[in-house]
């Protein structure tokens, strides 16, 4: 007695389709899962058995062999308890074929045959949805399948009730709700204007920022506030952040509703953290940025080589990790906001403090961040405290709202000029519509500071951004001044 | 092992074929042997072929009976139940394994519990 189920395992932010076969025969009585899968397969077998026996069906006292197909492929997570269960009913005719006839289940099994979510559910309905097949699973499948549009879908909170052929509904498009909930204001940070504009300048281009400053300088409080002032999340932006959340096994309710991710991983964090891996590889917080912002405070606290991994997110937009079982390719397309202090004591060229750190601890707390990464942060701003009068005395400030406004409206500006972000050396200064006199202030300032070709492209597409926010066709001079105010000689 | 003990076993065994027998199940075989050990006793049930041990304690202060059916044990069980099926040249639709466990209680009086398909063939 044959029987088989489609479900799918996780690789990357992608579930693959997998075929599970049952077979039953007479002969001593064992059960064996064979085709490579890992522990949590393997006590499937504990979790079926009890599952079935708990919901007063028969598990057959016979011989039943599962094997998932293709079996080379590695399989991982305890989504395979349901499509075995279903595998084994239908192999011993306790529950009608029709029931799994073009069907992709998923879904962990309790003891007591409920059946419960596992990681990953978005992954599975997009699977479905591209192979055709209905989507069956427990009841966190359901904002899953609306969230993908048009897939057909059952809800199974327990096994029993696969007994009967049950309605599979399709899943409306979901008209993805805004949720525009305690986000922290700008409107909170007194004083700081030239900070607020930095991160409004970020924001319009997409532009990596550092912030350096004394402790109590404000430098967290305003980063906390960028994702304020970024657009919504497009649907295909949601849809995609939504899945590296999904398969981390992190809630994505907040950015299915549009909100941008913000990240702040702790500078104890390792590289496998940061940028994903582990076994089986888990995306890293890079990847759960995707589309927000990645925030690392006291950045030169950061492992070297932790630092270093970013490179390749910070460049590419995506992370591809190389292990022996395969590649997998998360996408890592973040604004970066980083802070830290100007030197190790913190008070480096503050007004009322002494630093007492030697030239030597200074030269090697900046060092430690490396010419690379920080040739890739366009922006660089020094934040400093902010005298308690001016804090009493601070009027209304521009509240969220209205940069958010801007910064639309910038973005939009942008993209009606169809701009390539990274424009090729040479064309760069005609792609921008760079006015000459502008040029030269570019040219000269780079043969001064000894400014890479990296660098020379980023002060100019800051510079157009800038333009950007004023919704003017060509940068000028003054915006050229005001992108070369972003940049800190830290190293 | 004292005689004592051996006299328990095989006392045990009978009360489990008794049993066995009362809850209508037909007994082929008792202390089936070859050079792999024993089969306590080989009943049929319907149409399933049944194996079982039988495991009598006289008390529970080092375990119960069940406990000392281990892992070790239930594999050479199944050894035996492949050596026995070749060798009685036996068709039948399924196999099962259960134990029976007794646990004296008092000269004449005992406790049975009978744990059908107690175990399976584990790879």
């Amino acid at each position: 007695m044959h029987a088989t189920v489609m479900t799918a395992t996780l690789s990357g932010v992608e579930a693959l389709p997998v075929e599970v076969q049952a077979d039953v025969t007479s002969g001593l009585p064992m059960f064996s899962i064979v085709g490579l899968g890992d522990t949590a397969v393997q006590e499937a077998r504990e979790r079926v058995r009890s599952a079935i026996r708990a919901s007063g069906l028969e598990f057959p006292n016979a011989r039943v062999i599962i094997n998932l197909a293709p079996a080379p492929l590695r399989k991982h997570g305890t989504g395979f308890d349901l499509p075995i269960a279903l595998a084994i009913l239908v192999a011993t005719r306790q529950i009608p074929t029709a029931v799994v006839q073009r069907v992709a289940a998923v879904g962990e099994l309790s003891l007591d045959g409920s059946v419960r979510s596992v990681p990953g559910v978005l992954a599975h309905a997009y699977a479905a949805a591209r192979n055709d097949l209905a989507l069956l699973g427990p009841s966190c499948i359901l904002p899953a399948a609306s969230a993908v549009g048009g897939v057909r879908y059952r809800v199974v909170n327990h096994i029993r009730s696969l007994l009967t052929e049950g309605d599979y509904t399709i899943a409306p498009d979901a008209s993805l709700a805004s949720d525009a909930t305690s986000v922290p204001d700008l409107a909170d940070v007194a004083g700081q204007e030239s900070a607020k504009r930095a991160l409004e300048v970020a924001a319009a281009g997409g532009h990596n920022l550092l912030l350096v400053g004394p402790p109590g300088s404000g430098k967290t409080m305003l980063a906390r506030r960028l994702c304020g002032i970024l657009p919504p999340l497009s649907h295909d932006e949601r849809l995609e952040t939504a899945l590296v959340h999904s398969v981390a096994g992190i809630s994505e309710e907040a950015v299915l509703a549009g909100r941008r991710p913000f990240r702040s991983p702790h500078h104890s964090s390792s590289v496998g953290g940061l940028v994903g891996g582990g076994a089986p590889c888990r995306p890293g917080e890079v990847s759960l940025a995707h589309n927000g912002v990645l925030f690392l405070d006291e950045l030169p606290e950061f492992g070297p080589a932790a630092l270093q991994s970013l490179r390749q997110p910070l460049e590419d937009g995506t992370v591809t990790l190389v292990r022996v079982e395969g590649r997998v390719t998360y996408p890592a397309r973040f604004s970066l906001i980083a802070a830290m202090n100007p030197c190790p004591c913190g008070y480096l060229g503050d007004s009322e403090r002494m630093c007492r750190c030697s030239e030597a601890a200074q030269s090697r707390y900046v060092s430690r961040i490396g010419g690379p990464l920080l040739d890739r942060i366009d922006m660089q701003l020094r934040v400093d405290r902010i005298d308690p009068q001016q804090i009493m005395e601070a009027g209304d400030t521009e509240s969220s709202v209205i940069v958010a406004r801007r910064v639309a409206a910038a973005r939009e500006f942008a993209l009606e000029h169809n701009r390539t972000f990274a424009a090729p050396g040479s064309r760069l200064f005609s792609e921008y519509a760079i006015q000459p006199l502008a040029r030269r202030t570019i040219e000269s300032y780079c043969r001064t500071m000894h400014l890479s070709g990296r660098a020379v492209t980023k002060l100019a597409r800051v510079a157009r951004t800038i333009a950007d926010i004023e919704l003017t066709d060509t940068v000028s001079q003054d915006h050229v001044y005001e992108a070369i105010r972003f940049r800190l000689d830290v190293s | 092992m004292t005689v004592e003990t051996n006299q328990l076993g095989a006392r045990g065994e009978d009360a489990a074929a008794a049993y066995l027998d009362r809850i209508g199940m037909t007994i082929v075989d008792r202390n089936w042997r070859c050079k792999l050990g024993e089969i306590d006793i080989v009943a049929l049930d319907g149409t399933d072929l049944v194996l079982v041990e039988v495991k009598t304690r006289r008390s529970v202060r080092r375990g119960t009976p069940e406990e000392a059916v281990s892992t070790t044990k239930q594999q050479r069980i199944v050894r035996l139940a492949r050596s026995y099926i070749a060798e009685a040249g036996l068709r039948t639709a399924g196999v099962r394994f259960d134990v029976v466990a007794i646990t004296v209680l008092a000269e004449d009086r005992a406790l049975l519990r009978h744990h059908r398909a107690a175990f399976t063939v584990s790879d």
